[in-house]
Parts: structure tokens; C-alpha cells; sequence
């Protein structure tokens, strides 16, 4: 299987884990689960609806990161997942 | 004109995000030695998404590419340039070196419609590139010149010190090749950064010798070099008291007076002026005659 890894667990990062998939999965796990969890679900949604990925796995443990670092995070680690070879 | 130019570590999300609050007058995102091997790629798409993001920033951005020895730093040129960036830091500088990197950035502009012309800062940090000083300095796109005594002392393999007399003959020829071709002298960081008063006294004799500027390597350092690097108001007093003097004397066709005792004359009254120029850039006094 094919995967990607990107980003840290460092405050105002996050970590982003991308398998290939049959279908579209999507898990958060962040420190303001309570108030963004559907705003960051909806965010990644649009990055990889961007790119045409749709068939991936997608585990992100959010420790605060804004957008432009979830969205760098996560092409960081589909393009690892890309390239991987495992 | 800048006095501050802050590294900031390309994938560090923290600093990124805080970088308009750090008083820099520019800031110089690096990709080359901050950011390790395997996470040069993390660290181009969080600049590219981050530069995505800015609107009409209060700092000049600078981005440090990897050499252009090996392809690393081409493809971060492809990732970062962009409309906002204002110039290319590049380590290890020769003279051809910087004519490849410019006429990448011929190919980049012309491909992505860049209007502006982006500016090239090499660092002198190998004594090829002390010897070629004075050609690097005249080259196109070269705005400034940055020393880094830190590889170009491992380059000559003697040790470096904080008192800084084995960097005394790169930083006085850069200052002197940099007021040649009317471009920035950047000095080099202070490394220690918890040492204030060792920065402080390395900055002043820096701008004593003609650096116009010093890197940071942590934002604690800024405020400090910032006060250093511009001019004081007992300079800006003596200054608009010694243009007003030649205001005066000029009426009365005098080339030469005196003010305070002291003989003012045409390099004098210049000098003045090139400070008061600095001291209207800073925000330090209102309008004046730039003749």
C-alpha cells in the first residue's frame, strides 16, 4: 500500500498521514476539535477535491495548524504517497 | 534600504505565521541549511501555501534557495517564485553561479508574467567568492551582498571568534565594493543569541566599517540591530542644522563655512544629506530636500 506522511506534531503544526484508498476517508483529531472539526474536514475536502484525489485515506492530528499549513502538509504527503514505493 | 534581515527556518509553521509582528525590514525564509534533506519538500509547499496567503506585508521577503550546484536549487525556484517575492538569497555565490541563477529568473518571470525584476543577494561565504567581490558586486540583478562568516572561515579553516578580526578583511571589502556599485552591505549574524551586549558592539563595528545592515538569526536580535542601524536623533539634530547652514551660505555664495567651530564643506553637507535620506526612510523626520 501506498502512503504518505507530512508535517510534525509541533504547536502550530500538524501531522498528516495519506493511504491509498478504495473510497474517500477523511479523520481529524485536533486541539480545537470542539469548535473547527467540520470547518478542517470541510478545508481538506477542498484541497484534495483541487488535485483530483477522492480515492485516499486521511488521518490528520491537527496541533493547531492554519490552513496554509494544512494544505501544505497535506500535498507534501500525497506527493510522498505518489512516490512511495511500500 | 533595510537594516534587519531575519532567517527564518522554511518549515517552521510557528515562525511563518508570526513573521509580521517581528519587526525585520526583511525577511529571508530559508530552504538551504535550516531545513534538513529529507524535508526540503515540506518546507517549499509551506512557503508557496504561506506566500499564497500575504497581502502587502510590512517586510521585504527574501527567500535562501540551495545552491545551484546540484538541482535542489532549481526546483525550490520553481515552487517560490512569486509576485511578492522581492529577491534570491543565494549561498556560496560565484560570478557564475549568479549568472545562472539570473537567467533562471529570466525564465521564471518571463513564464509566470513576474512584472518586476527579481533582485539577487549573494553570500560571500567561500574566498572564491572575497576574491570575485568586485565583479559579483556589478553584476545585474545584485542589490546586496551578505557575508557568512560562518562557512567562509570553515573555507579558510581558521577559527572564528566573536571579536571578529578574522572576518575584518571580507567585511571592510564588501562594505567598500557595495558603496562602489550603490548596493546593501549585509553584515553577518551573531551567532550567540542570548549574548545582547557581544551583538550590539559587532553591530556598531560593523556600521563603523560601512555595513548598512546585519542578518538575524533570532527575532530577540532585531530590535538591536534596527536601533543600530539607524541613524540617531543627535545625528539627525547636527544633520538638519548643517543643511540649513548651507542653506544659508549658499545664498551668499559660500562653499566653505563654519558651524560650531567646525569647517563644514561640500563632503560635509553630502554626508548630511545621505543621512538625513536614511532618517526620512526610517520615519525619523518629515520631508526634506533629497538634492
Amino acid at each position: 500500500m501506498k502512503i504518505g506522511i507530512a508535517g510534525s506534531l509541533e504547536s502550530n503544526d500538524c501531522l498528516v498521514t495519506i493511504k491509498e484508498s478504495e473510497t474517500l476517508s477523511i479523520k481529524v483529531q485536533s486541539i480545537v476539535d470542539a469548535f473547527y472539526h467540520d470547518q478542517i474536514v470541510a478545508f481538506i475536502e477542498s484541497v484534495l477535491a483541487d488535485v483530483n484525489h477522492d480515492k485516499v485515506d486521511v488521518t490528520v492530528i491537527d496541533k493547531g495548524a492554519l490552513n496554509y499549513t494544512i494544505k501544505a502538509r497535506l500535498l507534501t504527503a500525497l506527493h510522498r504517497m505518489e512516490v512511495s514505493h511500500a | 534600504m533595510h537594516r534587519s534581515y531575519l532567517f527564518i527556518p522554511g518549515n517552521h509553521p510557528a515562525m511563518l505565521q508570526n513573521a509580521d509582528i517581528f519587526g525585520a525590514d526583511a525577511i529571508i525564509f530559508d530552504l538551504e541549511d535550516a531545513v534538513s534533506i529529507n524535508e526540503k519538500d515540506s518546507a517549499r509547499q509551506l512557503i508557496k501555501a504561506f506566500f499564497e496567503t500575504l497581502q502587502k506585508p510590512k517586510f521585504s521577503i527574501y527567500v535562501r534557495i540551495n545552491g545551484l550546484n546540484s538541482s535542489l536549487g532549481s526546483i525550490d525556484l520553481n515552487m517560490v517564485m512569486n509576485e511578492i517575492v522581492e529577491g534570491i538569497v543565494l549561498p556560496k555565490a560565484t560570478v557564475s553561479d549568479i549568472k545562472m541563477l539570473s537567467k533562471l529568473l529570466d525564465t521564471f518571470e518571463n513564464a509566470r508574467r513576474i512584472k518586476k525584476k527579481t533582485v539577487i543577494i549573494p553570500i560571500i561565504e567561500t574566498a572564491k567568492a572575497v576574491f570575485e567581490i568586485g565583479q559579483i558586486a556589478q553584476l545585474p540583478r545584485v542589490s546586496a551582498l551578505l557575508l557568512g562568516a560562518e562557512d567562509l572561515t570553515g573555507d579558510m579553516e581558521i577559527e572564528r571568534t566573536k571579536q571578529g578580526i578574522e572576518i575584518e578583511y571580507p567585511r571592510a571589502k564588501i562594505a567598500f565594493a557595495c558603496k562602489a556599485f550603490e548596493i546593501e552591505a549585509i553584515d553577518t549574524p551573531f551567532t550567540d543569541v542570548t549574548d545582547d551586549e557581544g551583538l550590539e558592539k559587532d553591530a556598531l563595528h560593523a556600521k563603523s566599517l560601512g555595513m548598512n545592515a546585519k542578518c538575524a538569526i533570532h527575532p530577540n536580535q532585531i530590535e538591536i540591530i534596527n536601533k543600530t542601524f539607524t541613524p540617531t536623533m543627535v545625528a539627525i539634530d547636527e544633520a538638519l542644522r548643517i543643511v540649513k547652514a548651507d542653506e544659508e551660505a549658499q545664498k551668499v555664495h559660500r562653499g566653505v563655512f563654519s558651524l560650531n567651530g567646525k569647517m563644514v564643506d561640500k563632503p560635509v553637507v553630502d554626508r548630511a544629506k545621505k543621512l538625513l535620506i536614511k532618517a526620512k526612510h526610517f520615519g525619523m523626520v518629515e520631508d526634506i530636500d533629497e538634492k
